[in-house]
């Protein structure tokens, strides 16, 4: 029980403890929230806290420890325990079938029936509109999920379990794929559902955010607890320290950027997917030297399908692409590689590395066919080795050595060996697409600094990212990508956070009206 | 490292100790109906198996050995080397015919005109053409259309069977003959019998045991090698790394086939000398139990293609001294088969089990690594 807590916490967790072979992952976590209250569980990737969710939800078992519902110990065995229990998870990946409807959705799985046979569809629907109204949800309940933005869908996420009577609700990172607004919005629902009674669980690692949501703050690191705080008694660079166990800088200093060139033209750039819709109906770009160019917008309105014709992943249908002042529309990744490409693949599991392979071939992936890497056919291990040891060195890998496979390597060190493997030579252009998703503030800043060392260097840098802070940070300039084009670029030292999020949100046609 | 090999060796090991013991129980169990015996005579197993033990150690059982375990180490780098792409080679009866079929074309053909110096090498280059053409075909139409190789594979068994059918009993038969026989070529074999004082001993013997250094070099110290590799632990990633995806399965699966006709052109050339019509053979499906024991290692393929060869060599002794027919070892070989699979699905799924949040496909198929992250 807190201080000031009404009564009996509606969840309270005792010394949890979930060991994994050679880690432990929560090291005796206490935590607890009352009702009526939005707590937040702060820490890195790794930290613990999606470890400590599950064992709530009960995906994992707990080594040692009590969950206690109302003061009453249960026992969680299933998901389905859990729902029963009155607690629900919205995950960072949805968990929707888009074809159906909000209200088929929001059913499926907790049904009622009418009869043996048959859904009791008015029913539902009729509860579904009193949660709907209750909370100010403005969802059309016939709407199919596949044609709702990703806000909208988490709402739904956040409708299915008010319908199944949470009571404690988790939300693991709600708002990594959120425009500003977005967040607004779901922070409003929030609150709104506090007022109500409910208990939330907020899983970030978003300082502000935190600071901005939660009625307390529980900050764990490395599977334990380092403390408890109220956003009026603190502040970020304190939740930072103890998130990270150093003090850190929490924006990177990018200084002046010292402008040369044009090195990327991209012009009328046409893509198309298989099925033959039009992704790219028509895009204009251009990146110079010394200049990091961020590309702001929501996922999935074409920055993919971008990048990957850049580099020569995809086949465009049309416009044309400069290098340098030399025509590389259409080459392929390894001549782009040639031509001084750097690229960082979005899904570094899938294209950035082989996950069985030792470090050492995985930092030679994409150079390993010509010297001096290798002559006339023949791989040269002991140059391979040594430009390796150096390349770990210099780029600060944490593994314990060049020939444990790139599968036991933390997610930040996976990266750094793709940030090694690409920067570590000439670049006149770095396409860098969400570089440092997922990743730790440590292994964040790192990237940063050595993307800006890049840009100094004279490369160009087109950097994309769903993550509108990390472009606000970085960017000399800022494009905005909405449904295939550029609505808006803007400076990155005058650009402001809630214009770029209404262009991306909406492409610019509020912010014309707004304006106008 | 050390420990690396070690634990990358539990496992097969496991399998044979434990096929070994299913094998004995099945002999306990089944005495009976072995000519003077008991029912359940548990002397039974050890006497098999002491008698299969004794059946190899002799100087004949070795040289019998070796020359047992030829096709199967060659057949047995050839399924390693397509799983090494993440290619399944199903196709080896097919591409195993089609070597043995060019071997006899080339030594019919020529062979009497220009002896064994020349006939033979050019037979075994014959062959392996012709098992990289087998190889090269469902290879051509996966790069192209995207035809699985293991259905392409299968059905091609079935149509280089029949081809080499209609060439035994067409072209290459032998005039005169009472049924479809080619020509016997152990006339001509003089300089295949390397060590004269041997029963058995061919020169094909040494081409396997050359082929498992060399497809090792061209694997693990050549570029091609790096990116089969990596085209079969990922190939989203190996496209990334701009490597030709498409081109590498087309060049894997010829490899892969020109081996298997390398196995089939040495068993003809050295062992078979003759096939008459209905000519056939177990070695491309025996190669992909090899290849499984040594988790696609050249070296592994070595050692288990010689411990299967070696359970054949030392069989007709069991049958002799025990009365346990030579069967017992096809048993045994699916026995091991079959803990092998065991234990894959077992890894399978207990990694799903366990909800890793991220699909690791890739270690997954590559296998003897642990996934797990230490973060």
């Amino acid at each position: 029980m807190t201080q000031d807590g009404p009564g009996v916490p509606a969840l309270e967790m005792r010394g949890m403890t979930k060991r994994y072979p050679g880690v432990v992952a929560n090291d005796h976590i206490d935590l607890d929230v009352c009702p009526g209250e939005i707590h937040a569980l702060l820490g890195e990737n790794g930290a613990g806290k999606t470890t400590l969710m599950n064992v709530l939800y009960g995906l994992a078992r707990p080594d040692e420890g009590q969950i206690l519902l109302d003061g009453k110990p249960v026992q969680i065995a299933s998901p389905a325990d859990a729902i029963a229990r009155g607690i629900s998870m919205v995950h960072q990946h949805f968990m929707l079938v888009p074809v159906l409807s909000v209200a088929d959705n929001v059913i499926l799985g907790a049904e009622t029936m009418a009869n043996p046979i048959f859904l009791d569809r008015k029913q539902a629907r009729r509860k579904i509109a009193d949660l709907a109204g209750r909370f100010g949800f403005e969802l059309d309940p016939e709407a199919k999920v596949a044609s709702l933005s990703v806000g909208q869908q988490q709402r739904v996420e956040i409708l299915k379990a008010l319908y199944r009577e949470a009571r404690i609700l988790v939300l693991d990172e709600p708002t990594a794929v959120l425009t500003p607004q977005e967040t607004d919005e779901i922070f409003g629902l929030l609150r709104r559902l506090a007022a109500d009674g409910r208990s939330i669980v907020f899983i970030s690692h978003k300082l502000y955010e935190v600071l901005e949501i939660a009625d307390r703050i529980t900050v764990i690191r490395r599977g334990k607890v380092i403390g408890e705080r109220r956003p009026a008694e603190t502040t970020e660079e304190e939740l930072a320290e103890l998130m990270v166990g150093r003090a850190v800088e929490l924006t990177a200093d990018r200084g002046e950027s010292h402008v040369g060139r044009p090195m990327l033209q991209i012009e009328g750039l046409r893509v198309a997917d298989a099925r033959h819709r039009e992704i790219i109906p028509g895009l204009s770009l251009e990146v110079r030297a010394g200049e990091i160019v961020g590309v702001a917008g929501v996922a999935g309105n074409g920055q993919d399908e971008l990048v990957e014709s850049i580099v020569g992943m995809r086949t465009p249908q049309g416009g044309k692409v400069t290098l340098d002042g030399r025509d590389v529309t259409g080459l392929s990744p390894r001549k782009m590689n040639m031509a001084e490409v750097a690229y960082v693949p979005g899904d570094r599991h899938r294209f950035g590395l082989i996950l069985a392979f030792p470090v050492y071939d995985n930092l030679v992936l994409t150079g390993y066919y010509s010297p001096p890497y290798s002559r006339s056919f023949l791989r040269d291990d002991q140059a391979i080795k040594s430009s390796a040891e150096r390349q770990v060195e210099k780029f600060d890998i944490r593994t314990p050595s060049i020939n444990v496979p790139a599968a036991t390597l933390s997610g930040g060190n996976q990266q750094k060996v793709i940030v090694a493997r690409e920067f570590d030579r000439p670049l006149k252009l770095l396409v860098l697409d969400q570089p440092t998703r997922g990743l730790d503030v440590g292994s964040i800043e790192f990237i940063h600094r050595q993307i800006i060392a890049k840009r100094d260097a004279g490369a160009a840098v087109l950097l994309v990212s769903a993550e509108l802070d990390e472009v606000m940070e970085m960017s000399d300039r800022i494009a905005v990508m909405y449904r295939g084009r550029i609505v808006a670029e803007m400076d990155g030292r005058t650009a402001d956070k809630s214009e770029v999020g209404l262009y991306m949100a909406t492409g610019g046609r509020e912010a014309a009206e707004a304006t106008a | 490292m050390t420990r690396r090999v070690i634990q990358s060796l539990a496992e097969p090991l496991a399998a044979i100790v434990l096929a070994l013991l299913a094998g004995g129980i099945m002999i306990f169990l089944l005495s009976g109906l072995v000519p003077g015996r008991q029912p359940f005579d548990a002397r039974l197993p050890i006497d098999a198996y002491g008698a299969l033990v004794s059946g190899i150690v002799s100087f004949n059982g070795l040289t019998s050995t070796l020359v047992y375990s030829t096709p199967l180490i060659l057949g047995g780098l050839g399924v390693a080397v397509g799983f090494k792409a993440g290619l399944f080679n199903i196709g080896g009866r097919g591409q195993f015919l089609m070597g043995s079929i060019a071997s006899v074309a080339v030594i019919s053909a020529i062979g009497g005109a220009t002896g064994p110096w020349i006939a033979i090498p050019l037979a075994l280059l014959a062959g392996a053409l012709a098992g990289a053409l087998a190889g090269f075909i469902p290879g051509f139409l996966k790069a192209t259309s995207g035809a699985h190789e293991v259905v392409t594979t299968i059905m091609l068994n079935y149509i280089l069977f029949y081809v080499s059918n209609w060439a035994i009993k067409g072209p290459l038969t032998l005039p005169r003959a009472p049924q479809p026989t080619t020509q016997d070529i152990s006339e001509l074999n003089g300089a295949l019998y390397v060590l004269p004082f041997t029963r058995d001993l061919h020169i094909g013997v040494f081409i396997a045991l050359l082929a498992v250094p060399i497809i090792w070099f061209v694997l693990y110290k050549t570029t091609l090698g790096f990116e089969i590799r990596s085209a079969g632990a990922n190939p989203d990633a190996a496209r990334y790394a701009g490597m030709k995806t498409r081109r590498l399965i087309v060049l894997t699966m010829s490899l892969s086939g020109l081996l298997m006709g390398l196995a089939g052109s040495v068993t003809l050339l050295g062992q078979v000398h003759q096939t008459s019509f209905g000519y056939d053979t177990g070695i491309g499906f025996d190669a992909i139990t090899v290849a499984l024991l040594a988790s696609s290692n050249p070296i592994g393929v070595l050692f288990s293609g010689l411990l299967l060869g070696a359970m054949r060599a030392g069989s007709p002794a069991m049958q002799s001294q025990a009365g346990v027919p030579p069967d017992l070892i096809n048993a045994l070989q699916a026995i091991i088969l079959l803990f092998l699979i065991v234990n894959v699905l077992r890894r399978v799924l207990a990694r799903r089990r366990a909800g890793t949040s991220t699909p690791e496909p890739a270690a997954l198929t590559a296998g003897k690594y642990s996934t797990e992250s230490v973060q």
